[in-house]
This record gives structure tokens, sequence and C-alpha cells, in this order.
């Protein structure tokens, strides 16, 4: 472990006591995973536990202990018995992470969940008066993402692949494909479903309020043995270098575009703007992102993508003109025929 | 790290844990080893130890043995330093793993980590935390740098100032904010509260503070209404009924997104062919032409017309 301070490590030993207290005697190796430090560390832990002393009014050393043979016993631990209580950001972390489980689609145990609540927030006492303060509310868009969740979580446990009918907005597309259903993820709040799609041939993430249908087929799931999940902590989404390197420029009303897409580089500029990159396999969303922001946000590379755009922009316009005129009455309406397809 | 402080607080913590009497700090000079022998020094050093304890979240006393006593004494009450007793089933210690997962990499994951430590080191098994197969991974992210200092404020009930870009700003502006709590709604952080210059109750986005976070009042001075809930705050900034309602012509094939939340579709038997008439609901003009703009030349909005006008203005702005 690397840079611990004297009160980060003075925690440890404060947990190092009750843990072999109230195991009786455990291996210096299982300590040492469980405290996720070296089996060293944990030996000048103990060494340093043996040697504290009290000099006043009576000399004496309050803890007693041995690890002979690779076996940690406490055969003296004084008032160091029990572990500190739960402080308050440590009783908030886990309340709030709860709290949020027990929001989320699809998870059967609600029985556990609610009896380990109880029995934190009683340990916690007025620690956990501060983790109200903190809500997760889990993005559920109407009930339909937690009867996906129930359907595929009952295909996992019995191993059956899935058909989907999932709606890609940046290709404004429904697409049918068979899934290999392996985790469902919940990250930021939203549910995902992971997979291996048979279609793509690849490890895939699909949101489920973009799942328009589903269907559990009599197949066998059979990921390959090359799928394997993606770490969730390294984030959902990761640019790859071959992809399009796209530069755009945000007015003050645009910048939450660099908010909600994985931006390579984000730099202001005057009044407000900002100037932002990313990368992208696909154009096809930017082209759209371009409609929606109109003024707000202009593509200034690659040059393709940008009279793309212009070329979109002129032909939606061009939609409008013939309508109008399609209003004012039945010649023109005529007209509009072959302008409008 | 300083081998001799962790030392000198460990003693400290011992010394003060087998008292029933409270202890002046010379008595405490006296029988905790480290402490240097100058006053002056000992007395900046001892307390800087006592800030290290309560920070770490040990119930440090300060009390007097007898009412004619002239210095305070010191000590850590058994019963208020140890986490009471604490029995996990299996079932419930999986959850728990679970749960600690869930901050991996954001701001409370150290907080999580800890909780974890202590609950171990009160018996539970660490096997337990592992249920396998793993088939759901919750995570949540802490990306604002804002998160930290606003959620010590919220924890420790003190008021804040910070710049604030409200959206469509172009200049940041000085906002000062009792803070009532900090919720995460569809994957962003808000911190509600009483807002200070307005007279009234306000929510922010976390991610549009500019700048740093500071304090402008001591801890405690911050008070909650009773009845305050800082999650329906959010939820109503957040959302606006859909209650008008639009008139689309939408390519043949196309507007999926469109199609799927309306009202009614149906073939366009007076309009051009190939298109169809979609009718749908809406909460405000500005968003839903930022919708609808998204499809391009698929989608064409016949009603209402500031909504029409919107979208024009969108795709003029394009090509501005």
């Amino acid at each position: 472990m690397s840079a611990v301070t004297s009160t980060e490590r003075l925690q440890r030993l404060l947990a190092l006591v009750p843990y072999v207290v109230s195991r009786k005697v455990v291996g210096l190796a299982e300590t040492a995973a469980d405290f996720g430090v070296s089996e060293r560390e944990l030996v000048d832990d103990l060494n340093l536990l043996w040697c504290v002393e009290l000099r006043a009014p009576d000399p004496y050393c309050p803890i007693d202990l041995s690890y002979e043979g690779g076996e940690i016993v406490v055969s003296q631990a004084e008032s160091m018995g029990r572990p500190l209580r739960l402080a308050v950001d440590e009783a908030s972390a886990l309340l709030v992470a709860l709290r949020m489980l027990a929001e989320l689609p699809g998870l059967e145990d609600r029985s556990a969940m609610s009896r380990l609540i109880a029995k934190l927030e009683a340990a916690a006492g007025e620690a956990a008066s501060a983790s109200a303060q903190v809500a997760v509310q889990v993005d559920l868009q109407g009930d339909g993402t937690e009867i996906l969740a129930a359907q595929i979580r009952a295909a996992i446990a019995a191993g059956r692949r899935l058909h989907l009918r999932y709606y890609v907005p940046g290709r404004d597309e429904a697409t049918e494909r068979d899934v290999d259903p392996m985790r469902l993820l919940v990250v930021e709040g939203r549910p995902y479903l992971e997979g291996w799609c048979l279609r793509a041939e690849g490890m895939r993430v699909f949101r489920l309020d973009r799942v328009l249908a589903l269907t559990v087929l009599d197949q066998a799931s059979a990921p390959p043995p090359e799928a394997t999940p993606v770490d969730v902590d390294q984030g959902l989404f990761r640019p790859s270098p071959d992809d399009v390197r796209v530069e755009l420029e945000l007015s003050a009303e645009g910048r939450w575009v660099a908010e909600d897409y994985p931006c390579e580089s984000v730099s202001d500029l005057p009044d407000g703007r900002l100037r932002v990159v990313l990368r992208t396999p696909d154009t096809e969303w930017v082209r759209r992102l371009a409609l929606r922001l109109g003024e707000d946000g202009r593509v200034i590379a690659p040059p393709e993508l940008v009279a793309e755009i212009r070329d979109a922009a002129t032909a939606a316009l061009a939609n409008y003109v013939v309508l109008s005129a399609a209003a004012r009455g039945p010649p023109a309406k005529t007209a509009c025929r072959g302008a409008a397809v | 790290m300083s081998k001799r402080k962790t030392e000198r607080l460990l003693g400290l913590v011992v010394c003060l844990l087998s008292t029933s009497r409270y202890l002046t700090a010379d008595q405490i000079r006296q029988a905790v080893p480290g402490y240097p022998e100058q006053d002056e020094l000992f007395k900046r050093m001892f307390e800087r130890d006592k800030e290290d304890l309560r920070d770490l979240g040990v119930p440090l006393e300060t009390g007097l043995n007898h009412p004619f006593d002239d210095d305070p004494g010191y000590r850590i009450r058994q019963q208020a330093y140890e986490l009471p007793e604490l029995r996990l089933e299996a079932d419930e210690a999986a959850v728990l793993g679970l749960a600690a997962r869930v901050w991996q990499r954001a701001e409370l994951a150290g907080a999580a980590a800890g909780a974890l430590l202590k609950l171990r080191a009160a018996g539970m098994d660490a096997a337990d935390e592992q249920p396998a197969p793993q088939v759901i991974e919750p995570r949540l992210g802490t990306p604002e740098p804002a998160f930290g200092p606003l959620w010590e404020a919220v924890r420790d009930h003190r008021p804040v100032t910070f710049s604030y870009r409200a959206a469509g700003r172009s200049e940041p502006q000085l906002r000062e904010l009792e803070p009532w709590g900090v919720v995460n709604r569809h994957g962003r952080w808000y911190v509600a509260g009483w807002d200070r210059g307005r007279d009234d109750t306000r929510v922010f986005r976390l991610g549009r503070i500019a700048g740093a976070v500071k304090f402008c009042g001591p801890p405690g001075s911050v008070t909650v209404p009773d009845g305050a809930d800082v999650r329906e705050l959010v939820r109503d900034w957040d959302s606006v009924p859909r209650e008008h309602t639009a008139v689309l012509r939408v390519r043949s094939g196309t507007g999926v997104g469109l199609r799927q939340h309306a009202v009614s579709v149906r073939a366009d038997e007076t309009g051009p062919p190939g298109w169809d008439l979609v009718t749908t609901r809406f909460a405000d003009v500005g968003s839903f032409a930022d919708y609808a703009a998204w499809f391009g030349s698929d989608a064409v909005i016949l009603d209402p017309p500031d909504l029409r006008e919107a979208v024009i203005a969108r795709l003029k702005g394009v090509l501005a």
C-alpha cells in the first residue's frame, strides 16, 4: 500500500485487534488479504501493536499477541476487542448504496436487503442520519424496464438466449438481434444488459429503456470463451483510436454536450463557449446532434461531416418550404409530391 | 507516514479507552510515550492528535472529574467507541459486498472500504461478500469535483459558496447556499437547499459548478427544515409534465423514437405518399424542438406553429 497516512494506518490497527479476537486464531495470509496489505506490512502492524506501552500510573503493555507459525492469536486486547463504530461517511457510503440497490429492477433478494439496512442503521446510530441527505434515484422509464430486468434475470438463471428488438437512436434504427445474456449492469442509475451479441459477434451493452421488445428463446445461451464482461470501473464506453475525430464548437447553451458525451478534450473559449473533441466509430449521431444544436453547436472537423450536416439541414428545411406551400391550396399540394419525398 | 505518530495515536486511544476517569493533558503526557518535553510543542501536538482522532470518528469526551477541577480532562467511553453487536447472515454479507462495490472509483469508495474493514473486524466472513455468480453489477461515479466538498457541507450542516453557470448563461454567478442534500437523478448529481441570495429553495447541477466550493459558515449552522424532501425538490426541478400535443409528418420506416412514445400513428391520406401522421405529447417547445430536429428531413412538424418555428430556427442556425 503506498502513501498511507498515520491516521489511515491507525484505522487499520484498530480494526486488526478485533478482527483477530473475533476469529480467535487466524492465518497471516488470510488476514493480509482481507486488509489489502502484504504479509510483511501485516507483520509490521502486529509488531507495532505488540510494542504499545503505557507508562503511567504503572508501566504496562496493553496488547499481547503472537503470530508464531503463521497463526495470529491475541491473548490480551485490553479495551480494543471491538471495532470502532462506523463513521458518518462509512455508514452513509453503505446505506446510500443499499437504498439504491433496493430500488433496482429485478433484484430478487429484497429480504436480505431490508434486514441488512435495518441492522446497519441500528449499528450506526446517529451516524446513519446524514445518509438520508444523499439519495440516488434509479432511472426507470416506466414499468417496462422492471419487467425486462426480471425477464433478463430469469433468462440468465436458466441459461437461455434472448432475442431483442433494440433501438439505436444515433441511426434511428430498430435492430433485431440474438444475445446471450451475461449480466445486468446498473451504471449511474441506468440499467443495462451486457451480453454476447451474435449479430455483432462481440460483447455489447444494451440500455434497457431502448429495448423495444424482448423474447426469451428456447435455445441455450452459449457465449464463446472469448466473451468476457467489460470492467465497468473503466467506463462503459471507451473510444478507440481508429474512431473518427470530431471537433465541435459549442455556445454557452450547448455546453451540456460536454457533460453528456465522453470527450477526448474540452477547452474554454471566450463568452462561455467551448471547443470539444470527441471520437466515434459512426458519425451519423453527430450529424443528428448538430441539427438538434442549431446555432448552439458547430462541427469544425472533419470537413466531410461538415458538408453532410449542411446537406441534411437544407433537406429538412426544404420539407418545411414545401409544407407551407401545401398548406395554401390544392395546386401547390401536387407540387409538393415530387419535392418532399 | 510517520510510524512514531501512529504509535503515539494508538497509545492515546488505548490510554483513554482504559480509563473511566477523565485524564488531564498532563496525565496523558505522563502515560503515553512519544510526546515532547517542551510545553508549547506538546500542546500543539496534543491539539493535532485530538483533531485527528475526532476526524476518524473516535468519540473523545471532555469533562471534569470534580466541579472544582481546574483543567478539563479527556476520556473515551467504551460504549460510545464500540461498534454495537452486529451479526450478519451470509445472504446479508453478500448484499453488503455488492453495496460496497457500488462506489468503486468514486468519492465515497474509501469510506465504503473502511466500513467493510470494521464489519470484518466485527466477525463478518469476507468470503460471504462474494456471491457467485455475479449477475448484477451496480456502479455509481462522482466525476464532479464539487461532490466531495458538498457532501461534507451537507454532512456537517455548513453553508457554502460557489460560482454556478446556469444553463445557457455565459458568465458564472456567485451563489450562497445552505445545502440540504445531494441527489443523483438519471446519472447526474444535484444539490438542493436554501439559496440565500434568492431567498428561496434552489436546485443546482454539480457539473455546472465552476471552480471551488467554499465553506462560508461553521459546522452546524445550517438547519434542514422538517419535511424537506431533497429527492422531490430535484424531481420537480427536473421534470415538466407533457401537457402539449404535437402533430408531425414522419417518413415511413423512420422516426422509430418518435413513434415509440406516440399517441397515434396513421397513414397520411391527405399528404404526400410515403409519410405517416404521428400525434405525440410533449412537455415544452424548446426540448421537443431539439428532439424533433434530431430526425432531420425524416420528420416535419405540422402543429403547433411555435414548435414548427422552433425547429426551423434550429435548422437555419445550422446553415447560418
